[in-house]
């Protein structure tokens, strides 16, 4: 077995409730590491063949919790969450932080493979060499902190009643989703602890639509051996003292950002995208940091880096709101993008959102683009049930409730901003999807294009994620980077690029070169989630030619701050693209060319594209 | 001390736009070359105390005795202040060298009430809102 890996893999049906340990050949993981790569790899091998028909949101999508050797050994240990993705219809690898990881190794698993659909809620448990299916119906419908409290009170009851001697158990890793994911809504993330999501994807209603609540872990094992011991104890302690060492990061995570990346970079979502700049000081950093960050340094197993804070409402009408951070992406989208700049409203809305179980970045996004309808006028309050105004946070509170219980607006909202825009357009007579900001059905992250400060041009267009602004693209090959901070399943934020190759060579003793990820493997990753992509179905296909493009809102001038004026420039955006798919190995179309393809050895994917071809 | 518990070290942040320099009337303020601290010519300051209303923190004061505009000069990169407070193990002052940009060091410049009642707010709750 290769060192870093556990061994084995969980595979459960949850339709025939039936479950077996399931491992691949080392070669394989060799070539496609672990979370985004491989869940790419088991994806396009399983559902490939079918993948146009088969619907996200049903018994046939695969859900995918996997990790990678890196995870729990390398600080900032993730799990990444994969299926076919409701949002577009591509593979997503998304990740997020937490204890479950480590506590799957613990248990002996690198990951679970969840297929079919169960009768009635259940959660899985994975505990030492062993999966089972549970009952969970008593935790379907609650929020955050209730489920965390439910499940680790029956899990740790369960296994101190297993083994009664050993003492009190400690509580288990959890991912699970809240009530957004259990309606099947597009922008449901994937949650860990309180307030940690893998968001992008929609991967939250792909366990809602299987009936899964949670997965839980609680292993007493070692960790998995690595192929050099001495090597990565030195490199540990490298990777420590980088992580120790950046004070600004230990000190602030990207709490900081809310103001900044308005103030400075004009980047920042405001009011829907229609402005990318703000100066209000009321949103700086220091007023979350001063008055609402109750726990300075918070993290997860195995990491220095400590970006999280406790964020604590004490006062004042939002009273009892408890949330980490905010970090800068749900700053942005919870304050200045739905004209919200006091912080206490922001944490309230964070917590709101979390407790819900929707994508921080995802969810309020489709806020914001139901607050420009009714500020034109398109959506009214019959249409709404209540008015919308910018900066309204019991209103968008209870937008946000609507889109988990699917009442009425939020039955559209719910299925995210693009396909709530077409639904829209077609009852309203008007095209309002230039107000939807998206990529290929994926709402963007929280950094614009138009001030040339910030993301770069292509950065979102030719993403085979899309909107998502953690693997934005640059030139094919500085980019692979993303692929494998998510493939070996690590947080990119503590990676020190000088030692992480040396580092993930010690730990699996493969001789792996970045030299040949960053031109191969990472490609071959690359191709396979692109031609899924492009093959989409069955409800949505997207066009290259048309959708490798930033939304409409990116190529409206910027109407205010320093940078006001500029925006993206669509004739560089060309170029970029059209240097980007040479590079890559696309035709000018966008299209994995077929030679290209046949030299990574996807024979399978050249095939199954080669209708999109004209 | 304006609510005992809350004592909140009072620095200067070195605002981007410099406020102070700004309004200065006989150059008498510069800018470090090492670092971005201010620093005073005491042979041009002409006692008018223009930045000390300048300042939106409460940072310059005259000096009691020659009147003089007196900053915070960073020791000229070494701040005594942060040594003398990790000397004591309180860990209260540490030198952060990388924020995300100047504007943001821009925050901090309050005045001494404003900056006590957050930080009384997150210590102390509803109680702190009586106290201020």
């Amino acid at each position: 077995m290769p060192r870093g890996y556990a061994g084995k893999f969980l595979e459960v049906n949850l339709s025939s409730e039936k479950i077996s340990d399931t491992t691949f050949d080392e070669e394989i993981l060799r070539q496609y590491i672990g979370g985004r790569g491989l869940a790419a790899k088991i994806l396009w091998d399983r559902l490939g063949k079918k993948w146009e028909s088969v619907d996200p949101l049903g018994p046939k999508n695969i859900f995918l919790a996997l990790t990678g050797p890196l995870t729990a050994i390398h600080p900032g240990a993730r799990i990444c969450a994969s299926g076919k993705s409701p949002q577009s219809n591509g593979i997503i690898g998304s990740t997020t932080s937490g204890e479950f990881p480590s506590e799957l190794k613990f248990a002996g698993y690198d990951g679970v493979i969840v297929s079919g659909k169960a009768s009635s809620p259940v959660y899985i448990l994975v505990t030492d060499g062993k999966g089972e299916i549970r009952d969970a119906e008593k935790l379907w419908g609650m929020e955050g902190f209730d489920i965390i409290k439910g499940i680790n009170t029956e899990v740790r009851n369960e296994l101190g009643k297993r083994a009664p001697k050993v003492g009190k158990w400690r509580e288990p890793g959890i991912i699970y989703i809240g009530p957004a994911g259990e309606t099947k809504g597009r922008t449901a993330a994937v949650m860990q602890k309180i307030s940690h999501a893998a968001g992008y994807g929609g991967y939250g209603a792909v366990m809602g639509s299987k009936n899964l609540k949670a997965i839980v872990a609680k292993g007493t094992g070692p960790m998995p051996d690595v192929a050099s011991p001495m090597a990565v104890k030195l490199l540990w302690n490298e990777m420590d003292k980088h992580n120790i060492g950046r004070e600004g990061m230990r000190h602030a995570g990207t709490g900081y950002g809310g103001y900044e990346v308005g103030a400075r970079a004009s980047a920042e979502p405001v009011r829907n995208w229609q402005e990318e700049w703000h100066d209000e000081k009321s949103f700086g950093g220091d007023r979350f940091d001063l008055r609402y960050w109750t726990k300075r340094y918070w993290s997860d197993f195995n990491c220095a880096s400590s970006c999280m804070k406790l964020a604590v409402v004490k006062t004042g009408p939002w009273k009892g709101a408890i949330t980490d951070n905010p970090d800068y992406e749900l700053q942005a989208y919870l304050g200045p993008n739905l004209g919200i700049y006091d912080p206490g409203e922001c944490i309230y809305l964070s917590s709101v959102i979390d407790y819900l179980g929707l994508s921080g970045i995802n969810g309020p996004n489709v806020l914001a683009f139901a607050a420009e309808l009714y500020q034109r006028g398109i959506l009214t309050k019959e249409d709404l049930g209540m008015e919308l105004k910018w900066g309204d946070v019991k209103a968008f509170e209870a937008l946000a409730r609507k889109m988990c219980s699917r009442e009425g607006i939020g039955d559209i909202l719910a299925e995210g901003v693009y396909r709530a825009a077409l639904k829209i357009s077609e009852i309203k007579g008007v095209d309002v999807t230039p107000f939807a900001v998206h990529v290929k059905g994926v709402e963007i992250g929280a950094h614009g294009t138009r001030s040339g400060l910030d993301m770069r041009p292509i950065g979102y267009a030719c993403s085979v994620q899309a909107g998502d602004h953690t693997s934005a693209v640059y030139d094919a090959y500085s980019d692979m980077r993303s692929v494998f901070t998510d493939s070996a399943v690590v947080c990119s934020f503590t990676v020190n690029r000088e030692l992480i190759w040396d580092f993930y060579r010690a730990v699996t003793g493969w001789d792996t070169t970045q030299e040949q990820w960053n031109t191969i493997l990472g490609h071959r990753i690359t191709h396979i989630q692109r031609a899924a992509l492009l093959l989409g179905g069955p409800d949505i296909k997207w066009d290259p030619e048309e959708d490798d493009d930033n939304p409409p809102r990116y190529y409206e001038p910027l109407p205010s701050g320093p940078q006001k004026g500029l925006t993206t420039d669509k004739k560089v955006v060309e170029e970029m693209k059209n240097q980007y798919y040479a590079a890559i190995g696309w035709d000018e179309r966008g299209i994995p060319k077929s030679d290209v393809l046949k030299k990574l050895g996807l024979k399978d994917v050249d095939r199954a594209i080669a209708k999109l071809r004209k | 001390m304006l609510i005992p518990g809350v004592e909140i070290p009072q620095l200067c942040t070195q605002c981007h736009d410099y406020p102070c320099i700004e309004v200065c009337p006989v150059e008498a303020l510069t800018i470090d070359t090492k670092t971005p601290a201010v620093l005073v010519d005491r042979e041009k300051c002409t006692s008018c105390g223009l930045c000390v209303e300048a300042c939106p923190g409460q940072i310059p004061y005259l000096h009691p005795e020659d009147r003089k505009a007196v900053i915070c000069d960073l020791c000229g990169g070494d701040p005594k202040c942060v040594k003398a407070c990790q000397d004591a193990r309180f860990n209260v002052l540490t030198i952060i060298r990388q924020m995300w940009s100047t504007n943001t060091r821009k925050l901090f410049a309050r005045t001494p009430e404003d900056l006590t009642a957050d930080v009384a707010v997150n210590l102390f709750g509803e109680k702190a809102e009586e106290l201020i």
